[in-house]
């Protein structure tokens, strides 16, 4: 038998499949060649802080959707932990949403009226009843919180793969916002506290604060401090994402992904490994949803449903799972879709005859989308892993020529 | 205890059942310290399931499996490459989208330390761990034949160079023991014979033992000590290459129609 018992097919699959969108794919890459990543970088943060000082003036309800768009961002980033690094098929991601924005609503808002606990809040705020923490403060505490319930609910799913995971996990995306809604005397009828209220929501919530003295007050009506938090929310969570991704547990999830039993031949601790993918994606879940439930100043349960989980699911597959870029571009897409492409196509339905909204059949529309995509480009717009091999492409020759023919 | 030289594994009575079936019956074995021995036997003898036992993929349904002195009978894979013992497998399993050198990283998963915190901050500590863990991967790769394409996809790897990643990728983890599982399987006679030698030189410049499962009789009898040969999961015959060349139910049960 000689050594090409195999076609040293040096594509990787994700190429060989580019197939029809190969021009593009072509053409996004010869772009993406003109500056080196660290230039990429500089250039993305001055448009996005150009933006955020001026992009107000020009298009308020752009502007707005942006600062949303930022927190799907983080979201997407976090899922993409679970299912993009270690291949864990996650439906109920909204868990993790209510949990993080139901702290914000416990720990910044006036709902618990009796207590009274002011930490680093305005002279403004401090004059209400309830709990009032600094922001900074809560999303530090809504992290480790989901991070706790990600590994709780992860732990009886750690024996499951495929079908199956996507089951149980979508059944506890379901049963979180559930439990909050119906836990108006004590979680699960136990005690008399209510975590909730219920089908009302917890509303208003505080603004976030920055306890330096001379510094103005964030107002509603200006929601430019907003995107610079969202902004600096989303570059922590990409750092984690980055730094994670290119460490022991990152390779290990990764190995996870591709082959449990040769990993833990490898001597990788599956269940630490798994429930660390699913803590940590809750936390940034968390994270993120304290700042939607602060940015959107309620809480509310019927925020909490399951096609928010497959959003975000739709934007990492769209985007390129497990690939960081990837899943920024399809989380903006989707987003911007969702918010300004769907109510555009509103009138359109009815020209043909046919009496429905758009914006009502949205998921469908994504489905839609995600259908068309499985069919061009299975890997996603940017797909994953090519860009690390092109980083070393010049120290490795005959790397060019297994990697780039098409 | 290894310390006198005796045996790194001994496996004492391993039986594995599965239903009905007994895929492995009653089997000692032994790999003395320093050793390159062979598992032989049909197709179905069973001596992939016993490779499992040992490794902790499978739990013996009896029988006790112990390394260094420690009992590490049906304890988790991941306890078991701790413990200083590495494995390929008959049926390739890199890990595909990962490059060469990757799949050599995390094989040292288990010698490394950094923690979540730590590779987020990136202390100084994970770093030098990092470089060092890539030095050893590259030199890993040098050691078993592969100087280049270390940044390619395993996948893009030709069959033999696969099979070679995959020791790499073993011995990224400080094995004692190293079970390799049908190593020559699709490897022309010159690769067989290269990898003859590194079996060798493992065992001499590393102190390496060395357990495989081969089909290649031209190098189970140059390379091992000892051959252990199973037939239907059971132990039918054990020795030296001469020895079980010469065992009468060997010939029958297996080499009967080359002899």
């Amino acid at each position: 038998m000689s050594t090409a018992t195999e076609p040293p097919s040096g594509t990787a699959p994700a190429a060989k499949r580019g197939g029809r969108l190969a021009p593009v794919t072509h053409a996004f890459e010869s772009v993406t060649r003109l500056l080196p990543t660290w230039a990429w970088g500089v250039f993305w943060m001055l448009v996005a802080i150009l933006y955020g000082l001026y992009g107000d003036t020009f298009n308020d309800s752009l502007y707005e959707s942006t600062i949303q768009t930022l927190a799907y961002v983080m979201m997407a980033l976090g899922l993409n932990i679970v299912v993009g690094f270690a291949g864990l098929l996650d439906l109920g991601y909204v868990a993790f949403f209510a949990i993080g924005a139901f702290v914000s609503g416990w720990f910044m808002s006036g709902f618990y009226a009796n207590s009274n606990i002011h930490i680093l809040v305005s002279d403004q705020t401090k004059q209400l009843p309830g709990i009032h923490i600094n922001f900074f403060f809560v999303i530090c505490i809504a992290a480790a919180f989901t991070a706790m319930w990600g590994a709780i609910l992860g732990a009886p799913t750690l024996r499951l793969r495929g079908d199956y995971l996507a089951i149980v996990t979508l059944a506890f995306g379901e049963i979180v916002p559930r439990v909050f809604e119906l836990s108006t005397s004590g979680p699960f009828g136990i005690g008399n506290l209510d975590i909730s209220n219920g089908r009302q929501g917890i509303t208003p919530v505080d603004k976030p604060y920055f306890p330096v003295p001379g510094l103005d007050n964030i107002t509603r009506i200006d929601i430019t401090p907003f995107y610079f938090i969202a902004l600096g929310m989303m570059l922590v969570v990409l750092f984690v994402n980055v730094r994670l991704r290119d460490s022991r547990l990152g390779r290990a999830w990764i190995a996870v992904r591709e082959d449990e039993v040769a990993a833990a031949a490898m001597g990788v601790h599956l269940v630490r490994v798994k429930l660390w993918a699913y803590a940590i994606g809750a936390s940034i879940g968390g994270f993120a949803g304290v700042f939607l439930g602060v940015f959107q100043n309620t809480i509310n349960v019927d925020q909490f449903e399951f096609g928010f989980s497959v959003f975000i699911l739709c934007m990492i597959i769209l985007g390129g799972m497990g690939n960081l870029a990837g899943v920024i571009l399809g989380a903006v897409a989707l987003s911007m879709i969702n918010r300004f492409l769907l109510p555009e196509l509103n009138g359109v339905p009815e020209k043909f005859g046919l009496n429905f909204d758009v914006t009502a059949i949205s998921f469908g529309i994504f489905g839609f989308l995600l259908l068309v995509m499985m069919v061009l480009r299975p890997e996603g717009f940017i797909p994953n892993r090519r860009r690390k091999i092109e980083l070393h492409e010049d120290e490795f020759d005959d790397t060019l020529i297994s990697v780039k023919s098409p | 205890m290894s310390s006198n030289g005796a045996n790194v594994l001994e496996a004492t009575g391993v039986t594995k059942r599965f239903g009905g079936l007994v895929a492995v019956n009653d089997v000692d074995f032994n790999v003395p310290e320093r050793a390159i021995v062979a598992i032989i036997g049909p197709n179905g003898a069973g001596k992939t399931t016993f490779f499992n036992c040992m490794t902790g993929l499978y739990k013996p349904t009896t029988g006790t499996v112990m390394f260094n002195g420690r009992d590490i009978t049906a304890k988790a894979p991941h306890i078991v490459t701790q413990a200083g013992v590495a494995r390929t497998f008959q049926n390739i399993k890199l890990f595909k989208t990962m490059t060469v050198l990757e799949n050599v990283q995390v094989g040292r998963h288990s010698r490394m330390k950094a923690r979540i915190t730590g590779s987020i901050i990136r202390t100084p500590f994970v770093r030098r761990e990092e470089r060092e863990t890539e030095e050893h991967a590259a030199d890993l790769l040098r050691l078993v034949g592969i100087p280049r394409r270390h940044h390619d996809l395993a996948a893009s790897l030709p069959y033999g160079d696969q099979r070679r990643l995959e020791i790499a990728r073993a011995l990224a983890s400080d094995p004692k023991l190293l079970l390799l599982d049908e190593p020559t399987a699709g490897m022309n006679p010159q690769e067989s014979d290269q990898l003859r030698e590194l079996m060798e030189k493992l065992r001499t410049e590393r102190g390496i033992s060395i357990l495989l499962i081969e089909h290649d009789m031209k190098v189970v009898m140059n390379v091992s000590d000892h051959i252990t040969v199973l037939d239907g999961g059971e132990k039918i015959a054990a020795g030296s290459p001469q020895e079980v060349r010469a065992n009468p139910r060997v010939i029958e049960a297996y080499l009967g129609s080359q002899a």
